[in-house]
């Protein structure tokens, strides 16, 4: 992971997607119009926020099975990220829909999910805080971690399936595959997904690089 | 085995039936909430409007569980947790309380309802339904609420950690509730409700996987 090229490459694509977003051609729908553009910074969030999420509950699983602190190092820090792009997609999200739908929360079930996710994120910050034997910590919030992921799964992915959501692409709104033109919108956006994501892992990166110096430093003290 | 399991609850029933202070404090928690609510609501009976009378019902519901389940571990001091370790296996235990927490919890439910029934007025039209989504939601509910009440339990006993990480954890589980009772409530037709009680089923069957996969760990620590 100390390796340049990869953060090279999210950087760029960040920049690209800044540039090509905002200033490149991209289709004229019905009630979306130029708002449109938000998908290549509000949506890569919320794929960013899913990714770590996972990568998080690999790493507990892997502590629980090895014990070995590192990995539950790699857990704590890749949540902290996701909860920044979780507050980061629900601001994007908010900012949308006060042009798209007039108000900045409408109770769309998507919206409701991610703000309970969030809840539970900072449930589990809370209950690690509250733990003060390291090992413990790391046991009982890798436990907390994998049963919190287990249940945001369905909160995320299913529930707001069964009613109809008020975003493009859900309950006959025009999105993502509707329309033919929708080749402009995909060179912009999954380079935004990768450089987004990218740029995540780099800040748990250096996070995590961290924190292993401070628990170097309470070591030797 | 199975010996180990139906010891392990019949413990838990006797010790709950000797000391009725825990059973009878949930009931007139319960009573004493629903008077509130009545009261404060200030409606003659029958006259509330239904979306109210079912979400106050499951808010009520989601309280008393909190209160009654909740304490499954918490009441175990650690020189006992020890001895039971001595004694089986951690799925053993987890099943015992499983099985005696799902029965305390549909009991809340059913005498919750009766009450509530009596006092606010009844206007369910589908029994089966909504006895089944009462059912499955006290799977659900004893499902979490057991296992947060196991890592609560290492750490600190806090009852204020215990609502937090509980509540965003059981909120998919509520949420499917809420919306199959307003269904058995409005008697709609019952193809259009078995979509969501197998979703309910299916939520319920991963919190439970989930809790007997990862109980073996916190009880460990």
């Amino acid at each position: 992971m100390r390796k340049t090229w990869w953060k090279i490459i999210g950087v760029a694509l960040v920049f690209y997607t800044l540039i090509a977003g905002l200033l490149m051609d991209a289709p004229r729908l019905a009630i979306l119009n130029e708002t449109i553009r938000a998908m290549h910074f509000h949506v890569p969030m919320w794929f960013g926020m899913v990714i770590m999420l996972t990568a998080s509950v690999i790493f507990s699983i892997r502590y629980l099975r090895t014990g070995n602190q590192k990995f539950d190092i790699y857990a704590i820090e890749l949540v902290n990220t996701s909860i920044l792009f979780g507050i980061l997609g629900l601001a994007t999200g908010m900012i949308w829909a006060n042009y798209t739908w007039g108000a900045p929360w409408s109770s769309d079930p998507k919206q409701n999910a991610s703000a309970i996710g969030m809840l539970i994120y900072f449930a589990y910050i809370l209950l690690r805080n509250s733990i003060t034997d390291p090992q413990q910590k790391a046991k009982i919030g890798a436990v907390y971690n994998i049963f919190a992921y287990a249940t945001l799964i369905p909160l995320l992915f299913i529930l707001p399936r069964l009613t109809d959501s008020l975003h493009p692409g859900n309950g006959g709104n025009p999105g993502f595959n509707a329309y033919e033109l929708d080749g402009r919108l995909r060179m912009v956006f999954y380079p935004a997904v990768i450089g987004w994501t990218l740029l995540g892992v780099w800040l748990t990166e250096l996070r995590i690089r961290l924190s292993f110096i401070k628990s170097k430093i309470d070591e030797e003290d | 085995m199975i010996k180990q399991v139906i010891s392990i609850f019949d413990k838990e029933v006797k010790l709950e039936w000797r000391n009725k202070t825990a059973f009878n404090g949930i009931v007139l928690y319960l009573v004493s909430t629903i008077f509130i609510c009545y009261l404060s609501f200030n409606v003659k009976t029958g006259q509330m409007q239904t979306l109210t009378w079912n979400a106050l019902f499951w808010i009520i519901i989601v309280f008393a569980n909190i209160n009654g389940v909740a304490k499954s571990f918490l009441q175990e001091g650690e020189g006992k947790m020890l001895y039971y370790y001595t004694l089986c296996k951690p799925q053993v235990i987890l099943s015992g309380k499983l099985i005696f927490n799902v029965l305390l919890s549909v009991l809340i439910a059913l005498i919750g309802f009766s009450v509530y029934a009596l006092i606010l007025g009844n206007p369910v039209s589908n029994y089966i339904y909504f006895l089944l989504t009462i059912l499955f939601a006290s799977i659900g509910f004893s499902g979490v609420l057991t296992l947060v009440s196991g890592i609560v339990s290492k750490a600190n006993n806090s009852t204020a950690l215990m609502a937090v990480l509980s509540f965003p954890i059981l909120l998919p589980i509520l949420l499917m509730s809420v919306r199959l009772s307003n269904n058995a409530i409005d008697g709609i037709d019952i193809s259009l409700m078995n979509d969501k009680l197998f979703t309910l089923i299916a939520v319920d069957a991963i919190v439970i996987t989930t809790a007997f996969i990862l109980f073996p760990f916190i009880w460990r620590s």
